[in-house]
């Protein structure tokens, strides 16, 4: 069966027979192929799957019936021609040759009985798989060169705007505002100067209130019930301090028994109880 | 806000726009919402209007955009005599087939082509922003895997994958013409 179809030789290497009119079978020393030319056919296959494409569509066969001596023997007689002219070759083009060297080898051997009625796979299925899968892409990429392409065959539209033309006038926000206020403020804080005026508040003055306080109640209060939240903030904190002075002078004393436990306020025992009223 | 003056508006973005326009995009330059129908039936009709003009409005992988009809090539070109380079066969193969077998691995690139891939090739490719690596395949060695990205859709004029032209069944006998 194999041998049955016919691979016209000349067709073989279309560039060169057109250019020299020589035909490919003869042994490689009788070949005269300039190596510019065999670097020209090197050029024009993709490689070894593109090369035996190239040869089974030449020769019109099946491809899913491919004659394999004729075939390899065309492959190898193309590989040798570029080997005899030094042409490094691509390592793809070996590993092809022993593919087809093997695939050929193993159809004259009977294929294995899988089961009943059932025939192994022929050896060549793999190879035209490929064959047809690298085609279909090989053909794919040829589509999708003829496809309109962005800057090559068609060019984006952009129109100039002319932003000069339109005056844009600052936007002032309400926060630009503020800062700006604030800004003003704490420039001028800084220049203020620094006048020393009338307490409005007194420590000394509640330093008395505090003392008259605890005198009214006996001289032991607990030391939250001495503060009145009418008195507001800064009241508070005034008084506080008063607190504080009276008993850094020892006028009072503080008393907690444990930690969380509520803070007691009592007239110092070893002080006077009235002598120190504040201005 | 009057239909008509939407529909103005939208013109003058387009055409001002440097990458294609999203609808999200689009919408945002109107205070009154802009529902998805309304908005699609007065790009329609822009694109209807500008029939008869030299340029025209596509949508695109990203969105909606400008460009000059394919005929005027030949006269725009003369303004710009450089000719962009075209890729070779083995670029463009490796094109197709990360386009028609997405997300690949270069070993997948590898074994449909026959022959090693040219690093320069995949690299030409991503530099031009039509190919990325979308995740690496969980084999030893963890390859990249390759597939195209809304830019080469855009460039090409097509809105999705499902666009590209369909594959052609492979003849059994049939004769290529073989051009190269």
């Amino acid at each position: 069966m194999n041998a049955t179809v016919d691979l016209p030789a000349a067709d073989l290497f279309v560039p060169v027979a057109r250019i020299y009119g020589e035909a490919m079978e003869h042994l490689p020393q009788d070949l005269y192929i300039p190596p510019d030319a065999l670097e020209i056919m090197l050029d024009a296959f993709e490689g070894p799957l593109d090369l035996l494409l190239y040869l089974i569509r030449k020769a019109n066969v099946d491809i899913l019936d491919i004659p394999m001596a004729p075939l390899t023997k065309q492959y190898l007689a193309y590989i040798d021609s570029m080997q005899a002219s030094n042409l490094e070759l691509a390592a793809e083009y070996l590993v092809m040759a022993a593919m087809l060297i093997e695939i050929k080898s193993r159809m004259l051997l009977p294929r294995p009985k899988l089961g009943e009625g059932e025939e192994g796979e022929d050896p060549r299925a793999e190879l035209v798989r490929r064959l047809m899968e690298y085609e279909q892409m090989k053909v794919a990429g040829q589509k999708l060169n003829e496809l309109p392409q962005a800057e090559r065959e068609f060019y984006w539209v952009e129109t100039l705007v002319e932003k000069s033309l339109y005056v844009r006038l600052p936007e002032v926000s309400v926060d630009d505002l503020k800062e700006a206020w604030m800004a003003v403020v704490r420039q001028a804080s800084l220049h203020k100067h620094h006048k020393i005026g009338r307490e409005e508040l007194s420590v000394r003055e509640h330093m008395g209130i505090i003392l008259r306080l605890l005198q009214e109640r006996g001289g032991f209060v607990q030391f939250e019930t001495m503060f009145d939240p009418e008195m507001g903030a800064p009241g508070l904190v005034v008084h506080f301090l008063a607190m504080l002075e009276l008993a850094r002078e020892k006028l009072v004393e503080f008393t907690q028994t444990e930690a969380f436990a509520p803070i007691y306020v009592r007239v110092h025992q070893g002080g006077t109880e009235s002598g120190q009223e504040g201005a | 806000m009057e239909p008509s003056l939407v529909k103005k508006v939208l013109e003058a973005a387009l055409l001002a726009a440097r990458e294609p326009m999203t609808p999200l995009e689009l919408r945002k330059m109107f205070d009154e919402e802009l529902s998805t129908d309304t908005l699609r039936k007065l790009l329609d009709q822009l694109r209807e209007e500008w029939e008869e003009r030299p340029v025209e409005l596509i949508q695109l992988a990203s969105g909606w955009r400008f460009r000059t009809r394919v005929e005027y090539l030949p006269y725009l070109e003369r303004l710009n005599p450089e000719k962009p380079p075209r890729y070779s066969r083995a670029m463009l193969e490796t094109l197709a087939i990360i386009a028609y077998r997405q997300p690949v691995t270069r070993g997948d690139i590898e074994e449909i082509r026959g022959v090693a891939v040219n690093s320069n090739v995949v690299k030409t490719l991503e530099e031009r922003g039509w190919i990325d690596v979308v995740g690496h395949r969980d084999t030893p060695g963890r390859p990249a895997l390759f597939a195209t990205t809304k830019q080469f859709l855009d460039d090409l004029g097509l809105r999705s994958v499902s666009e590209l032209p369909p594959l052609e069944q492979i003849s059994q006998t049939l004769e290529l013409n073989h051009e190269n």
